[in-house]
């Protein structure tokens, strides 16, 4: 049982059943009405079911309508948005309207795995009933804390079912639990404006970009990244006139939609930002008010850029001395009703908390928090917690793998209970088994070669997912979850200019053996003697007892989906007269932080040099696309059909160096000699600087099972080796990759991890 | 640069990435179109000019191939419908806008005629009819009668409306002779009419497309006719027919590409498709030079009395004649209006 | 009374939700769209200008596609909407080789198949989906006849395009730019 054993199972493998599931008339089905051109279903045949999106974070409030098909069956017919729900006011993004395709896509796990070795040695799957499946993850957990104390279990986790699993795991004593979306996305930004503002962004951020006049985006490709109330409210502050400033190496749509263009030299933001601070300053077009009334530093903060002139960023960014003051001057014209976009994922060159500190100082200069069109105070509903026993406290958690390590973080770094995996953690805290939830590693944790090495070390992987992802191919036990569309969950408690709470519930039965999630939580709580922390039948009884304490119930819900409530305080913008307490240690916005001093990091963010791309190399940007949600997406029916693969971008002038045409397809190679697995279709474009290529997020999926997004493109996480590791928060930094083109198809390699 | 590019949605195949809605079965049918009507034509106008004894190949044979031709072409375009089991919707109504409906009520109405013309010539062509021998004995004597031979003349119709109706043809041969010459010329100009009908097309949308297909379609008539003639006398005559269309061909086709280049955006760049861009060289070498240029060199050649096998001349303009079709719905779809 | 659509491409992000949008209310199948999405990049780095267009029949007043049907299943019906009829088409391609915006296409069950402004929708009293969903709300639906709707009032105050005006079939979708 040593590291062989868990080699990748090409879920393909699956043989009789994998035949039977693409034969399955539920998934089989197309949803295909009478052909008459006047027979169209329209709504006055169909029922409606409440729901909200999980096919990304934003998590839209919605409406699942089923109808009848050409048989008669009740089928999912479309999702459409929630009018009353405030983060997506009634309007899904393509994403939402083509989550019925995470139902129908035929390639869905259907089944619990179980991963067996043959007498020739080869190791395959074969499906399991969900007793034999349980009691197995049950046995491992007790055979885990037997032996390495229950810590040693780590969960991995994403999206909203992960949340009975980390019940779970407190009631089994692990708190060693961590997601992406953290340190892989907005940990940089939540901990670059806690330490600035003493509060982070959290989500949907809390940005008034409707009522703005000037919107700045830098490196946030809004609109390519359908965040979607916020792209509705970019496309309110266009019609209105504001003005947008984008800075991207690329012209992105917003670029396109922008007053100004800088076309920044890749890694250089922060030069940009102290270059916008010193024009701001010097010219003296901050908020003198706020500043003085609502600020710590700033005399420490105007000397600190004195010497940051847009003539010294210039060297730097590239970005012409008159544009930055112009930019700045625009900025400073719109004050306070300006926004300097913090972005989301913005883990990109190691230096990111720092960046994010410099965009949360700028816009404090500019007197945008909490103030109209700048940044609103938003409202959470909240809601009694449904009652259980408290959770025994863990000997250890993911902050003693390294204890001198990331002090800034406050959740989960996924990235280090890697390295607690990892056969090199020779001393103190280790990792021994993972529980896999919705999330999918080698895709989304950079240098996945790291990531299967620490795979292959575990004792036990369970993976619990809609899909077999590439993840799902290294469990030892894969648990077939139901999609959002057929289970209940939490209520969504999405903080906003008012609070609300959004139901989701099933629309249809769960396919085939697929159960949801809490379901599968509250079975394994059973044979772990942990039933007190699921004491429920259906989770739907503890939605109707939640509710039931403020007044409302599920049958109310399940008519009206997303109830609006009042704000508490009528405090979305800060009152002129009234004092401000920040959560810092000084209680004022910090331009010079103590804090991060104290935990030996740069008070104020410096400018530093990153590596460029050698001769014959090009930065790798890569992004998102409207139509997709990273790798989760990119075998949905729908939504391949918008968007089959990914292209490369590259500018014209390299196209000709190396004689690339358009819909040539290449090979990529990294400088530190990473070979892309596939190839991708060359995209010759004016829209990106010559010394940067681009490619979408998610795409050149490694499992075969995947019938549409096997080999679709290259997977841009195959090409992020070298990882720049942001020192305050753990996060990793992925922009610093560089990548040459291989015209010839580069020799074989197994074509599945 | 300018970058131009559907980024999601629309696949439909047949459409992109760019139409081909149509396939070879609508270029063959507009060639066998063409050829039928050249056929039908010249059969007429013999008759009609008294020339009936000295041409019995275009007079008696033509219509039969055109008859063949005609119900080829037919197959041809129902195996393109992509609901044939609703074809006969073609004929519930007649549409006067479209070409489609156009060509539907001509090709019927011409087959009629086709049929009745070589109804009045069957017992010319077949004088010595032996049922023995023909399977389709059971059907056809249904319709005859064998009888002792009285001259050459073996057989009758078997019922007096059929030798009435003969005779009544016979009578008024002149009067069909104008009629079936009138219908060939409305289906050779509408194969091209067919084309040019659709202005979404920028190289279609010409009218010489009518003239020119009509001219084109005769002289692969002629052709056809050059190589089944078995007197030197037809062999000559429609070989000088040939040179006097040829060079009316390529007068429209100059004129067709002057008519591009002078014209729209779009049409200039309709004629770039020729002149350098992907359609030159099978356009160029196929049609001009294969089907047109070097046919024409031979058969003057032949005029002044250099012995060329006629086959040679003939089966090059067929083959330009066809090419010309399948390159012209080919490109037409490929050029677009630019948005 | 005259159906028409406006497409503000200034707000438009290309996010494609009016194509599957239109595929999920009208259950296209898979591997075809009677709606998509086109861009045009123009100039040269670092001076570009980027338009995003969702395109899809434009209900043309002078329609080639219903001349040009033999059958007559190509029609149009009030407000000016470009139907078929599918039991009277007999998938000649005849409507397909006459549009010049290529809105039309071969359905796997033999008809030609088109937007249809959802008229199923419109006649309810609600917007085609592809308006409904747009998140962006960069397309407006109405009445052009109709001095006071949403739409004319749009179409008056901006300026706008229609796409291949030259093909002279009056298409009735104006693009804002």
């Amino acid at each position: 049982m040593k590291t062989t054993r868990r080699d990748f199972i090409k879920i393909s493998s699956l043989g009789i059943g994998g035949l039977a599931l693409s034969t399955s008339p539920i998934l089989g089905w197309v949803p295909s009405f009478l052909k008459e051109d006047d027979n169209t279903p329209d709504d006055s045949t169909a029922k409606r079911y409440p729901n909200y999106c999980e096919v990304c974070f934003w998590n839209c409030a919605g409406w699942v309508y089923t109808n009848k098909d050409k048989d008669g069956n009740e089928k999912i017919w479309k999702i459409i948005g929630n009018d009353d729900d405030p983060n997506s006011n009634g309007r899904f993004c393509p994403r939402g309207t083509g989550g019925i395709g995470m139902y129908y896509d035929k390639d869905r796990l259907r089944k619990p795995l179980k991963r067996v070795t043959g007498e020739d040695g080869n190791q395959t799957f074969v499906e399991i009933e969900w007793d034999e499946a349980i009691d197995i993850v049950a046995k491992k957990m007790k055979e885990i804390k037997t032996k390495y104390g229950p810590e040693s279990f780590a969960l991995f986790k994403h999206g909203t079912s992960g949340k009975h699993f980390a019940t779970l795991f407190k009631a089994y004593g692990s708190k060693n639990m961590a997601g992406p979306a953290y340190s892989q996305c907005k940990a940089p930004r939540e901990e670059g404006f806690r330490m600035t503002f003493g509060h982070p962004l959290h989500s949907p951020e809390p940005l008034d970009i409707r009522n703005t006049r000037c919107l700045v985006l830098i490196g946030s490709h809004l609109g390519e990244n359908m965040h979607n109330g916020q792209v509705q409210e970019m496309s309110e502050a266009i019609e209105n006139g504001a003005s947008i400033i984008t800075v991207d190496p690329r012209f992105s749509t917003a670029a396109s939609k922008s007053k100004f263009w800088l076309p920044i030299k890749p890694s250089t933001d922060i030069a940009l930002l102290l270059a916008w601070m010193h024009v701001i300053i010097k010219e003296k077009r901050y908020d003198i008010d706020y500043v003085e009334k609502n600020t710590s530093g700033f005399e420490q903060l105007k000397n600190h850029v004195k010497n940051f002139t847009p003539e010294w960023a210039y060297g730097i960014t590239t970005i012409k001395p008159d544009i930055i003051r112009k930019t700045a001057r625009e900025m400073a014209a719109a004050s306070p009703a300006v926004i300097i976009h913090p972005g989301r994922h913005a883990t990109w060159y190691g230096d990111d908390t720092q960046r994010s500190r410099a965009i949360a100082i700028l816009n404090a200069l500019l007197g945008s928090w909490g103030r109209r069109g700048g940044f609103f105070n938003p409202e959470k509903a909240k809601l009694p917690k449904y009652p259980m026993p408290a959770f025994p406290k863990p000997k250890w958690s993911w902050r003693d793998i390294a204890p001198d390590k990331y002090p800034l973080a406050k959740m989960g770094v996924t990235n280090l209970l890697i390295d607690g995996s990892h056969p090199d953690k020779k001393e103190g805290h280790k990792i021994k088994a993972w529980f896999v939830v919705g999330t999918n590693l080698p895709v989304t944790i950079p240098n996945s070669k790291r990531t299967i090495e620490a795979i292959h070390n575990q004792e036990f992987i369970v993976v619990v997912d809609t899909m077999p992802s590439e993840m799902a191919g290294y469990a030892d036990i894969v648990l077939p979850e139901a999609t959002y569309l057929e289970r209940y969950d939490d209520l969504r408690l999405a903080q906003h200019r008012e609070p609300t709470i959004a139901l989701r519930m099933p629309a249809a039965k769960p396919y085939a053996e697929t159960r949801p999630g809490w379901k599968m939580c509250k079975d394994i709580a059973g044979k772990l003697g942990l039933s007190e922390y699921f004491n429920y039948n259906d989770y739907s009884e503890v939605l109707d007892w939640q509710l039931k304490k403020i007044g409302s119930s599920l049958d109310e819900m399940k008519e009206i989906g997303v109830m609006k409530l009042d704000r508490k305080y009528n405090d979305l913008y800060f009152h002129e007269h009234m004092e401000h307490e920040f959560e810092t240690p000084t209680g004022k916005i910090e331009f010079y932080s103590n804090g991060m001093l104290a935990a030996g990091f740069a008070p104020m963010p410096v400018y530093t040099k990153h590596p460029e791309p050698p001769k014959g190399f090009y930065r790798l940007i890569y992004g998102r696309a409207p139509m997709h949600t990273f790798s989760r997406t990119t075998n949905n029916p729908y939504l391949m059909e918008l968007m089959k693969e990914n292209a490369l971008w590259v500018n014209p002038k390299t196209a000709k160096d190396w004689g690339l045409k358009t819909g040539q397809r290449v090979w990529l190679q990294n400088h530190q000699g990473a070979v892309s697995t596939f190839s991708i279709a060359v995209r010759v474009t004016e829209r990106i600087r010559q010394d940067s290529v681009y490619m979408v997020h998610g795409f050149g999926r490694l499992n075969k099972k995947l019938t549409k997004g096997y080999g679709a493109g290259i997977s841009d996480t195959e090409m992020v080796t070298d990882v720049k590791i942001d020192k305050e928060t753990g996060s990793t930094g992925m922009r610093s990759n560089f990548v040459t083109f291989l015209t010839e198809e580069p020799e074989k390699k197994e074509k599945t991890v | 640069m300018r970058e131009e590019l559907i980024t999601s949605g629309r696949m439909n195949p047949g459409i992109d990435p760019v139409l081909h809605g149509w396939h070879w079965p609508i270029p063959f049918y507009l060639f066998v179109g063409g050829l039928a009507a050249g056929l039908l034509f010249f059969a007429a106008y013999k008759v009609l000019f008294g020339k009936e004894k000295d041409f019995p190949t275009a007079v008696m044979i033509g219509p039969f191939v055109a008859l063949a031709a005609i119900v080829m072409g037919l197959m041809a375009l129902i195996y393109d419908l992509h609901h044939p089991l609703y074809a006969w919707q073609l004929f519930t109504t007649i549409r006067i806008e479209s070409p489609m409906s156009w060509g539907a009520w001509t090709l019927m109405i011409v087959s009629i005629v086709n049929a009745v013309w070589i109804f009045t010539y069957l017992k010319k062509i077949f004088p010595d009819f032996n049922l023995k021998q023909n399977f389709l004995r059971k059907v056809i004597s249904n319709f005859i009668e064998e009888k002792q031979s009285e001259g050459k003349l073996n057989w009758d119709w078997k019922y007096k409306f059929l030798r009435d109706f003969e005779s009544f043809l016979i009578k008024n041969r002149k009067a069909l002779a104008w009629l079936m010459m009138i219908l060939s010329i409305i289906l050779g100009v509408y194969t091209g009419i067919l084309l040019s009908a659709f202005n979404a097309r920028p190289l279609w949308n010409t009218a010489l497309l009518g003239p020119l297909f009509l001219t084109s379609g005769f002289s692969t008539g002629a052709a056809m006719l050059m190589i089944l003639s078995k007197t030197h006398l037809e062999k000559i005559a429609f070989s000088k027919i040939d040179v006097l269309l040829i060079i009316i061909e390529l007068f429209f086709i100059t004129h067709m590409f002057m008519g591009y280049l002078a014209g729209s955006e779009v049409k200039a760049e309709a004629a770039h498709y020729f002149m350098g861009g992907e359609f030159t060289v099978t356009f160029w070498v196929n049609v001009i030079i294969l089907g047109l240029v070097v046919p024409l060199a031979l058969e003057t050649m032949e005029l002044l009395n250099v012995k060329i096998p006629v086959i040679i001349p003939g089966l090059l303009i067929l083959w330009g004649g066809m090419m010309f079709r399948f390159i012209m719905v080919d490109a037409g779809q490929v050029i677009r209006y630019l948005y | 009374m005259r159906y028409g659509m406006a497409i503000d491409t200034r707000k438009c992000v290309g996010c494609s939700d009016c194509v599957v949008a239109c595929q999920t209310e009208n259950s296209i199948p898979h591997g075809y769209t009677r709606d998509w999405i086109s861009e045009t990049v123009e100039g040269m780095y670092p001076n570009l200008a980027l338009e995003i267009r969702s395109e899809r029949c434009n209900h043309c007043d002078d329609t080639p596609c219903v001349r040009t049907c033999p059958t007559g299943s190509s029609h149009i019906i009030e407000g000016g909407i470009v139907k078929v009829t599918h039991e009277e088409c007999i998938g000649c391609g005849a409507c397909i080789e006459s549009c010049p915006y290529d809105a039309r296409y071969f359905h796997p069950e033999g008809y030609v198949d088109k937007c249809t402004f959802c008229d199923h929708r419109v006649k309810n009293g609600q917007d085609p989906a592809c308006v409904s969903v747009c998140p962006t709300h960069c397309m407006y639906f109405g009445d052009l006849d109709d001095p006071n709707s949403e739409i004319s009032k749009v179409v008056a105050k901006n300026k706008v395009k229609v796409l291949a005006p030259e093909a002279g079939t009056k298409p009735q979708i104006f693009y804002l730019v």
